[in-house]
């Protein structure tokens, strides 16, 4: 076997010096009966590399993979190229293969990245800081939550309709075991919605997204007052964070809270995972941060180095007392996301958003011209939301037999909302081009036209 | 500080350092030692109106932000492709990794992490599929997940797997909301959760995470938990036992079975922490320990890489009570193939289930990793990575035991748990054994956990390392251990390492005064230093 060094003369010496004649005298605490004799039933032996790779193509060949065709899919993951350099650069084994950097001696190049890492996410949202990452948006976006009754001492989030409901439904679910409530809001599809009013003594936290869902995107300095004013914090959530290339920080509408999916720099759609959440906040809130911080100080010497710092509010230390149960983050899809964005830079991250926008009012011009489709948006980034004269779900997978994959349906995210049955998330990047718009257009209207 | 560099010309000489005066002799003009390179921030690289990637103009651009201004200004550096790939580049070369170095951190399995797996997770149809496309567009990825749930079963002897959590302490999460939300619809409000005083600390803050009370229980001499104090805090009110087998301590509990049996005779249930499954995989089943959940770390066990803190992946095992409350979503087959449920009660499935725990499906990237490792290795392989996983750690108790001290006796599981007795009478602490091993080319091992022993260090070798390789670590750690009793040693030891890109770093300044981002104004404070 490939992956194992030990020759059986290896094996028998090491038993040897041990001092026991066979394996299973090593086992001899598994209480009889538990350990096993011979292999385990129903699974294949071991195979050569060709042979894997072999199995793993076939599998990966009856997938459809977005950039074959014309693709407009958003709704929390977005495809965006990624520069090769930076998949090589993550492959390094020095950073592929190293563990969390507890030993700081040894891990300067993961500690400064991630120093690096969250220095640009706090730019980016405008806030004073960032942690080393979370597991994800949805995930990020509950720990946002329990921070906010943390800071606030009250159990009360208003959760807008304008919040991807996988943000939602992992939140509600954090929320309901630790017996606090999520008051939450219709889904919004027009951008409807002012939450202003449902803001009182009671609320931990407001939570909002901007870009919407549906792609809405809005100035949220009244709401942040309205919610400073009553004692509560504003969460603001981020799904495409290329957005922040163009619009204005959540950090300067008075955001207390940013959470972020950062997949769209750095990392491939990998059918959902890994991602890469982002998480910020003022400084003034730090200590009640949940996960992973690097922070700068010296070595014996007087250097500058990095270290994982604060970490008396992590498991490891705090046990029961933790801020989170959480024990990683995603190191590597972050260290992706610093090495595009260093790529980028200012002057290719504003230009990128503002390809995307271009891109995405190319796209709503073309199929607003077609008969019996409306834009629901007024405002928006590279995503948007459209009114079909028909189930949207159907004609996705009639598009998608003709090798367009169209958007999301608003149904695949809400059960039991025939309201929103007719509407369709469609997104563009800088991926798609003039022909991909002109492919998506024409069958569109063909199909509607059936 | 950045204005300091290892350039030690116009310091002054230390009092008598004989060391300091070779120390200049061996300075250079830049500051940097041939591969020991300084490398500093990108934002004091930068270099406006450069750019590392080549993007179209996107033309005049009316923008349609609903009124919004178009936002001006962020703050980050600007640098050309070269300077990037050379910055990181460096940075690498001051990280160590398994590729690099043997690295027995005890409780993280730090294996080999074959390049198959890589680039099997970059196949097109995995690592360019939106996780949104229509089910007839991404079959294979969903048939990929069920092939690898399958394995799961098989390895574990359990029915059911929920495979979205996103790392071993997301799945712990995982299976206590399924064991609260089980008590629940039996109408039952449980308090307290038992937790062994050697747990890992994230079996605590699970726990506390939920709302449950935490009741430590003690150990026994030989490193096990302590059966009867169990059965003693045992009542109505636990809603369950959370014990790690393999132990931390890198023992087997020899009493699950009374455990398990215990624990269900109260009503509650047992979650297994899977953290150590990497000894047992193909010898035991945990199925067959009367476990209840059990969360597998895809990223220890089954090889997908650390990546210096993740991502990771920590699929649950459930046994039948437990599986009807499994998390969304999950994948179920029908006439046209096989689709996900995606919604409480969605086509008739999941009426029980406790809802979702992440966006979108799981880490399907960390999937294909595991999934080519189980292929690669076959059932057979992974029966003997165990075996040798076990091998290993027993060959380097037994040949330290007398050097360094051993707190119970042998045999170990995968791991080789040591204290600090051996150190007893020097000034030398576990730190510094640690510390001084980097400077002869290992990483450390786990040190000061599991808590339950002084100064632990806590060896995990894996089955990657050679006989060469463990032979050279034994004997390194054994002329550690006399060096330590000498006064001069202990001089030496208390200041290593010395080789590596910093020292020793001081961690409570870092934490007294964050600071936790680069500001340009620290940079000019900086510089008028």
């Amino acid at each position: 076997m490939r992956y194992l060094p030990h020759t059986d003369a290896d094996r028998q010496a090491m038993l040897q010096a041990i001092g026991v004649g066979a394996i299973d005298d090593l086992f001899r605490d598994v209480p009889e009966g538990l350990l096993l004799k011979g292999p385990i039933d129903g699974l294949p032996n071991h195979q050569p590399e060709m042979d894997v790779e072999r199995h793993l193509g076939r599998l990966a060949s009856r997938n459809l993979p977005a950039g074959a065709v014309p693709s407009f899919l958003g709704a929390g993951a977005y495809r965006h190229h990624v520069p090769a350099s930076v998949d090589h650069l993550i492959q390094r084994g020095e950073f592929l293969t190293a563990y969390t950097p507890y030993q700081p001696e040894v891990s300067q190049g993961t500690l400064q990245a991630l120093f690096e890492f969250q220095s640009q996410v706090a730019l980016i949202t405008g806030m004073d800081v960032a942690n080393a990452s979370m597991y994800d948006g949805a995930t990020s976006c509950a720990e946002a939550v329990m921070m906010a009754f943390r800071v606030t001492r009250r159990h009360k989030a208003v959760f807008s309709g304008g919040v991807h409901p996988h943000y939602r439904d992992v939140t509600r679910n954090l929320v309901h075991f630790t017996g606090g409530t999520l008051e939450e809001h219709d889904p919004d599809p027009r951008g409807a919605e002012d939450l202003t009013g449902s803001i009182d003594g009671e609320t931990a936290c407001v939570v909002v997204q901007n870009p919407t869902l549906f792609g809405h995107v809005a100035d949220l300095s009244a709401l942040a007052e309205a919610a400073h004013q009553a004692g509560a914090l504003l969460i603001v959530v981020v799904t495409e964070v290329v957005s922040l290339g163009l619009l204005p920080s959540p950090g300067s509408m008075g955001a207390d809270i940013v959470v972020a999916e950062g997949q769209s720099i750095g990392n491939p759609l990998t059918f959902g995972g890994p991602y890469v959440g982002l998480f910020a906040t003022r400084q003034k809130f730090v200590r009640q941060m949940p996960g992973r911080l690097c922070g700068q100080t010296v070595d014996a010497d007087g250097q500058r180095g990095f270290v994982l710092t604060l970490s008396t509010r992590e498991q490891h230390i705090r046990r029961e007392k933790a801020t989170s149960n959480i024990c990683t983050n995603s190191g590597l899809c972050a260290l992706a996301f610093t090495i595009h964005m260093a790529l980028l830079g200012e002057t290719g991250f504003t230009r990128l958003a503002r390809l995307n926008h271009a891109r995405a009012t190319a796209l709503a011009d073309r199929l607003g011209e077609i008969d019996g489709v409306r834009l629901l948006n007024e405002g928006y980034f590279n995503e948007f939301t459209l009114e079909l004269p028909g189930n949207a779900a159907a004609i996705v997978e009639r598009l998608a037999g003709r090798g367009i994959l169209a958007g999301v349906p608003a149904s695949r995210l809400y059960r039991d909302r025939p309201v929103l049955d007719d509407l369709l998330l469609v997104a563009a990047t800088e991926t798609n081009s003039q022909d991909d718009i002109d492919a998506f257009a024409a069958a569109l209207a063909e199909e509607i036209a059936r | 500080m950045t204005k300091q560099t290892m350039n030690r010309q116009g310091r002054p000489s230390q009092a008598g350092g004989t060391g300091a005066e070779a120390a200049d002799t061996m300075a250079t003009h830049t500051g940097d030692r041939a591969l020991m390179v300084e490398e500093k921030l990108i934002f004091e690289i930068g270099n406006p109106g450069s750019c590392g990637v080549d993007l179209p103009d996107p033309g005049d651009l009316t923008p349609r932000l609903g009124g919004l201004a178009p936002r001006e200004g962020i703050g980050l550096p600007d640098l050309a492709e070269p300077t990037v790939v050379r910055h990181y580049t460096r940075l690498s070369q001051k990280n160590m990794g398994i590729d690099t170095t043997m690295y027995p951190l005890g409780s993280c399995t730090m294996k080999h992490n074959p390049r198959l797996n890589e680039k099997m997770a970059r196949l097109p149809g995995f690592a360019d599929i939106h996780p949104l496309q229509p089910a007839s567009t991404v079959q294979g990825a969903l048939a990929l997940i069920e092939e690898l749930a399958d394995w799961l079963r098989t390895l574990t002897g359990m029915p059911a797997v929920a495979m979205s959590p996103g790392a071993g302490a997301h799945g712990e999460l995982c299976g206590m909301m399924a064991i609260r939300a089980a008590l629940e619809a039996r109408g039952e409000r449980r308090t307290r959760v038992l937790v062994p005083e050697s747990a890992h600390g994230t079996n605590p803050a699970t726990a506390a995470a939920l709302g449950y009370s935490v009741d430590a229980i003690p150990g026994t001499a030989d490193g096990r938990m302590d059966l009867e104090a169990f059965k003693e805090k045992l009542g109505p009110d636990v809603a369950a036992i959370m014990l790690t087998n393999p132990n931390t301590c890198g023992l087997f509990e020899r009493d699950v079975k009374a455990v398990a049996d215990a624990i269900h005779d109260v009503g509650g249930y047992f979650y297994c922490d899977g953290a150590n499954f990497n000894a047992i995989v193909g010898k035991v089943r945990p199925g067959d320990l009367g476990i209840d959940a059990m969360h597998i770390n895809l990223h220890k066990t089954f090889s997908t890489p650390h990546g210096g803190g993740g991502p990771g992946s920590g699929p649950v095992v459930l046994s039948e009570a437990l599986a009807p409350f499994a998390p969304l979503p999950f994948i179920v087959s029908d006439d046209d193939g096989l689709k996900l449920i995606e919604h409480v009660g969605q086509d008739g499935h999941g009426a029980e289930s406790f809802g979702r725990m992440k966006g979108f499906h799981g880490q399907m990237g960390m999937f294909v990793r595991a999934l080519t490792y189980m292929l690669s290795h076959g059932v057979d392989g992974m029966r003997q990575a165990s075996e040798d996983a076990v091998l290993n750690a027993n060959y380097i108790l037994a040949r330290l035991d007398g050097t360094l001290s051993v707190p119970y006796p042998g045999p170990c599981m995968h791991e080789a748990l040591f204290d600090d007795g051996f150190l007893k009478g020097t000034e030398v602490g576990t730190l510094d054994i640690a510390k001084a091993l980097i400077d002869e080319g290992f990483h450390p091992m786990t040190m000061y956990f599991p808590l339950v022993v002084h100064g632990a260090l806590l060896v995990e070798p894996t089955e990657s390392e050679t006989k060469r390789t463990l032979d050279r670590f034994i004997e390194t750690l054994a002329a550690l251990a006399a060096e330590a009793g000498t006064e001069a040693g202990a001089r030496r030891l208390a200041g290593a390492p010395y080789f590596t890109p910093r020292r020793r770093l001081d961690e409570t300044r870092a934490a007294r005064n964050p600071v936790l981002r680069w500001t340009p104004e620290a940079d000019l404070a900086e510089a008028a230093e």
